[in-house]
């Protein structure tokens, strides 16, 4: 292997390679993957010159430890968190040089989930059905970080542009999802329908790369018997025969049997997937 | 045909029953071979929808499907995909009892019937086959098994399906298959894609120690 790799020192509680998913599979039962928070991915890559649909890392929580093996150019966006070369600060947000054979420490998350790591040249393991996204739910992609692997890079190109200082949205105290009611909001009763979007939310500490778990009021069916499976979209508003909704973020099946009652904004999932446990949310419907 | 908008992008395009899903179906996929279908990323048939998503106009869509003439789907000329299984499943003998035949019988009633793959999910190469007639429906299991070995035959309601790798799964198992229904290494991926056509092919019993 040529100098153009890092070495993961620690994996962290779950790192994934991601970058803007597969799309086209959906009929094969492949899920959509990609990074949780797209725009924060975008702009990591952005600020090291790679184009914004190169691999990043995506840590969640609790960061992760890498080596590179030559001096590469990395920026860390999303969840707000400490950066460390060789113990010196660095500051996050923006693209810093990081040293060959320096240890870079992506702290924990200071607020939100997960924070984005981008570094020149982007993460260069082989494609599988046009992406580099670790997919959880049917194990597509690189399995997550594990400590003492190693990472290909692909070739660098020179930064450009003077974006040093970007905007980037903090992490909600309250998560606020515009929704589209249906396809099957009429499995629901005008109560259930009614407390969707007037009761609040918070989010289960249950929730994954699959989907947002919420506790709060339970939804009450309309009509009972089961649906036959259909198609599921990004943000669609599952809800189980429990009652309690479930979001669908990146790794969702592309085919489920319970009512969707609702369909969040593309826009506002970002947000979601910073959304640490506890988080207050609430549903208003939109056109 | 019922029309249902999903989000802000896609469409649930609700037919009677699931053949009149897979005609629209194959239409939608001729449509779209013909290049007078832009602008829809992902077509997704499910047990009697089609869903489109990513779609760019998706109102002017709505409103054009009702208007469509769907042609019906008559039998594919693609070939038939042959998957070999050793009827060794722990459910088949109940299977049988739940059909009121012998287990031999219940074997000889599954490997003669023709299957087509109805629609995929649950997992990447997983395909619901429809093909056995409406007497043969079995539950799922009441308790679902924590592990389902990979090459698992196994039926539930009106379907067929095997699982693509070991994983959780209440469907009645009633054989096993050496099959690779999914492996990203090869093209296509998938052993069975919606429209695919299958038969299930009794493989003679090895001796002992398989």
């Amino acid at each position: 292997m040529n100098d153009r790799a890092v070495a993961v020192v620690r994996g962290g509680a779950l790192t994934t390679v991601q970058d803007l998913g597969r799309t086209g599979y959906a009929h094969l039962g492949v899920p959509r993957s990609g990074a949780l928070d797209p725009a924060a991915a975008r702009l990591a890559n952005r600020l090291v010159g790679n184009d914004e649909g190169a691999a990043v890392l995506e840590t969640t929580v609790d960061g992760c430890a890498l080596r590179p093996r030559s001096a590469v150019t990395v920026a860390v966006g999303g969840a707000p968190c400490a950066l460390r070369a060789d113990g010196r600060p660095l500051p996050w947000g923006t693209a810093v040089r990081v040293p060959a054979g320096a240890l870079l420490e992506i702290g924990p998350a200071v607020r939100g989930l997960r924070s984005y790591v981008a570094i020149g040249g982007g993460i260069a393991v082989d494609p599988v059905l046009g992406s580099r996204s670790t997919d959880l739910l049917s194990g597509l992609g690189p399995a997550p970080l594990a400590d003492g692997a190693v990472l290909p890079l692909g070739a660098a190109t020179a930064v450009r542009g003077s974006v040093d200082a970007p905007p980037w949205p903090g992490p909600p105290d309250e998560l606020v999802l515009r929704v589209r009611l249906g396809p099957r909001d009429d499995w629901f009763t005008r109560g259930a329908l009614h407390a969707l979007t007037t009761r609040a939310y918070l989010v289960s500490s249950a929730s994954n790369r699959i989907g947002l778990r919420l506790d709060g009021p339970a939804l009450e069916r309309a009509r009972p018997g089961e649906l036959p499976s259909e198609g599921m979209v990004l943000g669609a508003v599952q809800v189980p025969p429990d009652g309690r909704p479930v979001v669908f973020l990146a790794d969702h099946p592309t085919t489920g049997g319970y009512p969707v009652v609702a369909v969040v904004r593309e826009a506002d999932l970002g947000a979601a997937a910073q959304a640490a446990p506890g988080t207050p949310v609430r549903f208003v419907t939109a056109r | 045909m019922r029309v249902l908008r999903v989000g802000e992008r896609a469409l649930l395009v609700e037919l009677a029953d699931g053949a009149a899903a897979e005609a629209f179906h194959a239409e939608l996929l001729r449509r779209r071979a013909d290049g007078a279908l832009p602008g829809v990323r992902e077509i997704v048939p499910a047990a009697r929808t089609v869903l489109l998503d990513g779609v760019a106009e998706p109102a002017r869509l709505a409103a054009e499907l009702p208007g469509w003439e769907v042609r019906p789907s008559h039998a594919r000329v693609g070939e038939v995909v042959e998957v070999p299984v050793r009827y060794d499943g722990p459910d088949l003998a109940d299977v049988a009892a739940r059909w009121g035949v012998s287990p031999g019988e219940a074997v000889r009633i599954h490997s003669s019937a023709e299957f087509r793959v109805a629609f995929c999910g649950f997992a990447p190469g997983f395909g619901y086959l429809t093909g056995l007639g409406a007497r043969y429906e079995v539950p799922r299991r009441a308790t679902p098994r924590t592990a389902v070995p990979a090459g698992s035959v196994a039926l539930a309601g009106p379907y067929t399906g095997v699982y693509p790798r070991s994983s959780p799964g209440g469907w009645q198992l009633i054989g096993t298959t050496d099959a690779v229904l999914w492996d990203t290494g090869r093209e296509p991926a998938a052993l069975l894609s919606p429209g695919t056509r299958v038969r299930f092919v009794p493989a003679p019993r090895t001796g002992a120690g398989r």
